[in-house]
């Protein structure tokens, strides 16, 4: 694209090639219009999935960067503030990950119409009905 | 290779040439066309053992696979956003053979429809303001170096450098929005995001104070990036990134719905 061209590489975030993987993920996991296909991925599955890869990386990276201080002068940044700070957040998103768990259990997790079930049962059936015919 | 599923990147509009011989999609395999009464779905074969249900749920757990797999998604619906303008379905549609998709282009037909006539024409760009995370508080009051005197000392410095800190993030907001309103009025149509955060980011980058897409005409987006040219550096300590073009990933809701 010429367009793209025009703006310093720094900027531009290189799409085509390697573009950064929280840009793609967002628009590959959570953009792009919906379809109920045969084998359907649960929406809230996928909610779930980024919350679960969220803990996971994260308590790696972040432990790297507590060797980094960026605040070594600031008290009220100090790491041990952060590490609190971090502490918090994984209790959150564990606390939604077990009320995702739990809704999925309760009320089969489905945002859209039907539930993983319902829909895995319905494509079982259009595909046997397709090799029939 | 019967067995193998059927895997949707995207729906189009009949295209006027044949898709790059070399391209590849998810699972190394080659996307082909497979069209039904006027619109095109772009889908590639993938196997059962990836692709069935228990398997594609075992799978999405593991982050290599679930990376490489976004961006061979990614790699088919960029190349083709350089030939028409592709509506990108969410990672991870399958079908389990070709009249599935048939079915599914008959009964989505409409829906499909209204969506390429919004983005006809159309690129998505991903435009997001960084605050950076130290730049913007030192500009705004320089940090005594060594250690606090005293107490009160200590209690003077910490209330300076919260102030400072808050400045730069109201700054920073007011400028976000500003950027925001400026930006869509000149875009067809524009979405805010949430901003992101978290280990997938880049480190250091500090705080996404706005993650915004904007749908632009191909033919004016060279404007558009001036405009978004023209914000950066007017406010020290914060940063304009912007990304794409992509597909019109943003603008996949039915204009019908709302």
């Amino acid at each position: 694209m010429t367009t793209a061209s025009r703006m310093p590489s720094s900027s531009l975030g290189a799409p085509q090639g390697g573009a950064n993987l929280a840009d793609i993920l967002e628009r590959v996991l959570d953009k792009g219009i919906v379809i109920a296909g045969d084998i359907k991925i649960n929406l809230l599955d996928i909610e779930l999935l980024t919350i679960k890869l969220r803990l996971v990386v994260a308590s790696v990276e972040r432990a790297k960067e507590m060797g980094i201080d960026w605040w070594e002068d600031d008290p009220a940044l100090s790491s041990g503030a952060r590490r609190t700070e971090l502490a918090r957040e994984n209790e959150e998103l564990r606390r939604r990950v077990e009320e995702l768990e739990q809704g999925t259990r309760v009320d089969g997790g489905a945002l859209g119409p039907g539930t993983g079930e319902e829909r895995g049962k319905k494509a079982d059936r259009r595909g046997e009905r397709e090799r029939d015919g | 290779m019967t067995d193998d599923l059927r895997y949707v990147y995207a729906v189009c509009r009949p295209l006027d040439a044949p898709l790059h011989a070399d391209l590849t999609g998810v699972g190394g395999a080659p996307p082909r066309q497979l069209a039904h009464d006027g619109l095109v779905a772009v889908v590639g074969p993938v196997p059962e053992r990836d692709f069935g249900r228990e398997q594609l749920h075992a799978r999405l757990e593991d982050l290599d696979w679930l990376a490489a797999t976004a961006r061979a998604h990614q790699s088919v619906v960029a190349a083709l956003a350089t030939v028409t303008c592709p509506l990108p379905l969410r990672l991870g549609t399958v079908f389990r053979d070709d009249s599935g998709v048939r079915a599914m282009l008959q009964d989505e037909s409409d829906r499909l429809r209204r969506i390429l006539d919004r983005i006809d024409g159309q690129v998505e760009w991903g435009v997001k303001v960084w605050l950076g995370a130290e730049s913007a508080a030192e500009a705004a009051a320089p940090q005594p170096s060594g250690a606090p005197e005293s107490g009160r000392d200590y209690l003077r410095r910490r209330r300076a450098g919260n102030a400072a800190r808050e400045q730069s993030a109201a700054r920073a907001e007011a400028f976000a929005r500003q950027l925001h309103e400026d930006l869509s009025r000149y875009a067809a149509d524009a979405r805010l995001h949430p901003p992101q955060s978290g280990p997938l980011t880049d480190a250091g980058s500090g705080r996404n104070v706005l993650n915004s897409a904007y749908l632009v005409p191909r033919a004016r987006s060279e404007e558009f990036l001036e405009l978004v040219g023209r914000a950066e550096g007017t406010l020290p300590g914060l940063q304009v990134e912007v990304t794409g073009p992509w597909a019109a990933y943003s603008f996949t809701d039915d204009p019908e719905a709302s």
